[in-house]
């Protein structure tokens, strides 16, 4: 069972969604991975306090073109679609950071010129939480562009991806990073606040499920500030509501301490509970 | 023309309310008609929620193309799935199929087909518009959700925003940017004059908020922090302010938590036009005009 954590908007909650869930199923499941997709900007770390013990470096192939071979005859640089090979004066140069690593030109050459070498775009870290829980995360380096690469090795890391309950925690937004982290869940839950920027946002995300067609819920993180609309959108296109999280300053104060939900309010551990005999029941109905 | 960028790092810690803000105030003194609004968060593009656009003109963004296969020529050789790296392309019955959400638009398998079966198509992934707002002119866009290249509708929007400020002569480009520090991040600060960072005093919105600033200074464009919901964790805030004075960052000033932002938001207006009184709007007055001073934007018209 896989289930993902999602939301348009930035900052609603996802990870202290994502963090609670998957503290509450390591009481009952022997056998929990955690992905945080988040590469960009990753913190259920911070949360789950792991103790890291294994690292990967997360590479890409690029071409690197031998000039004694090349004939400057530009086949690479036209099949390129992403302008990451040019040539310049009978001179063909490589663009790293505009290459997607698809191995198209390398294919291509006549001269058998380009070989590919790795270019590290970041790296994986992973460990045991106390709880028990096999965590990893990925981290895009700095400066690099391309976030997807490494949330596609990241939920490919070994064997993770196949426990018994795999909690993905994804980036915001409803482009790339996310489809990536998104792709292959059995559910996804999408967390938003009940806001005007909540509302636009989750129509965004959930969109974005029905065109994966992945069954998809909601929870309403800080009800009470804002407007009744969430709640609304959610009756009138037939999107469970699966919980809601009152907004109260306690809550707030502690995860801005590095408390995961459950320190601060251990009474969540019920909800969760039924969230995910909720969730279980309503991803085999979609199946 | 200056230009300046809003990021965060972590999302969710007040980065359209602050450039909300900004646009509101921008239209009130010397700037007034001399600042050009560009939302760069295509995902979840909430700035036109309190700009109040209208005249809006609309244009389709074609962005990114997808293989497909054409079933009668195919003949299931199957090399356009060794050649994938993107996991895209899926035996169906006796011929292959693309996956159009994996396929990452590379064509490798257009040129290794033996038959010429697949062809490349040009996707419509969203829209982008050119609006007049309630404070001067917003250009922002709509990505189709699960579609590529929000870097690329990231650039165009800016692109054209800039091209109105270089046709007016307009003295500001102001953007608001996505969460994070990747593709859609790198195009919204390419070309910015300076950043300015909307940090959390939280232990996430800490841990990010050094990843953007590391992001800025790789691109070479120097930064500003302020701190949002400062009184919310005081240990929080107290870090971000050693942090910056150590890393010699300007922090140019604290907004406290303050329902107001909220309440403003409902009623579909920035919080300093909305409730000019209010703790937040006094602490983002105070925050604008340092950043009209460090931009050297007053007097300028």
């Amino acid at each position: 069972m896989i289930i993902a954590i999602a939301s348009g908007k930035g900052g609603t909650g996802k990870t202290t969604i994502a963090t609670a869930l998957a503290q509450t199923l390591s009481e009952r499941e022997e056998n929990i991975s955690f992905l945080d997709c988040d590469v960009e900007a990753p913190n259920a770390h911070i949360f789950l306090k792991p103790d890291f013990t294994e690292k990967k470096d997360v590479e890409m192939l690029i071409p690197e073109v031998d000039d004694d071979l090349c004939t400057g005859c530009g086949r690479c640089a036209e099949v390129c679609q992403f302008h990451a090979i040019v040539v310049l004066g009978g001179k063909t140069l490589v663009f790293p950071e505009m290459c997607h690593g698809c191995g198209s030109c390398t294919l291509v050459c006549p001269e058998d010129a380009i070989t590919e070498v790795p270019q590290v775009l970041g790296a994986l870290k992973g460990g045991l939480t106390p709880e028990g829980i096999n965590f990893a995360h990925g981290l895009l380096n700095v400066g690099e562009p391309m976030a997807v690469p490494v949330i596609t090795k990241l939920k490919n890391w070994d064997e993770r991806i196949s426990a018994e309950v795999v909690i993905v925690d994804s980036p915001p937004g409803a482009s790339c990073p996310v489809v990536e982290s998104l792709r292959g869940s059995d559910f996804i839950i999408l967390v938003t606040e009940p806001t005007p920027f909540g509302l636009h946002d989750l129509g965004q995300a959930y969109q974005l499920t029905k065109e994966i067609n992945v069954p998809a819920g909601v929870i309403i993180n800080r009800d009470g500030v804002g407007d009744k609309k969430v709640g609304a959108y959610c009756e009138e296109n037939d999107i469970p509501v699966l919980m809601r999280i009152p907004l109260e300053r306690e809550i707030g104060e502690g995860i801005a301490q590095g408390k995961s939900l459950l320190e601060v309010r251990p009474k969540y551990k019920k909800e969760f509970l039924n969230l995910y005999t909720e969730i279980q029941e309503l991803a085999g109905e979609a199946r | 023309m200056k230009q300046l960028v809003i990021l965060s790092g972590k999302g969710g810690t007040g980065k359209t309310s602050v450039t909300s803000a900004f646009a509101h105030l921008s239209s009130l003194g010397d700037l007034a008609s001399k600042v050009v609004f560009a939302d760069a968060d295509v995902d979840a593009s909430n700035l036109e929620l309190v700009l109040a656009p209208k005249n809006t003109e609309e244009e389709e963004f074609w962005g990114g193309q997808i293989a497909l296969i054409d079933a009668d020529t195919c003949t299931g050789c199957g090399i356009c799935e060794e050649v994938c790296r993107f996991d895209a392309v899926h035996e169906d019955g006796a011929v292959f199929l693309v996956d159009p959400i994996a396929c990452d638009g590379c064509a490798a398998c257009v040129y290794q087909c033996p038959v010429d079966a697949i062809t490349m198509h040009e996707q419509n992934a969203g829209k982008w518009f050119r609006s007049d707002s309630r404070y001067g002119t917003l250009f922002h866009a709509a990505l189709r959700p699960a579609h590529e290249n929000s870097g690329k509708l990231v650039t165009l929007v800016k692109q054209q925003a800039r091209l109105l400020a270089l046709d007016e002569d307009y003295d500001l480009v102001l953007v608001d940017g996505p969460p994070g520090i990747g593709c859609p991040v790198i195009s919204a600060t390419s070309g910015a004059d300076l950043a300015l960072i909307v940090a959390e005093p939280t232990a996430a919105g800490v841990h990010d908020m050094h990843r953007v600033l590391e992001t800025t200074s790789h691109f070479d464009v120097p930064a500003l922090v302020c701190i949002n919901k400062a009184d919310v964790y005081p240990k929080g805030a107290a870090e971000i302010k050693e942090f910056c004075r150590a890393q010699d960052i300007q922090m140019i000033g604290e907004i406290p938590f303050d329902v107001s932002v909220t309440e403003a938001m409902v009623q579909g207006q920035p919080v300093t036009d909305f409730l000019p009184n209010s703790p937040s709007s006094q602490a983002i007055v105070k925050i604008w005009d340092k950043v009209v001073k460090e931009m050297q934007l007053d007097g300028v018209s």
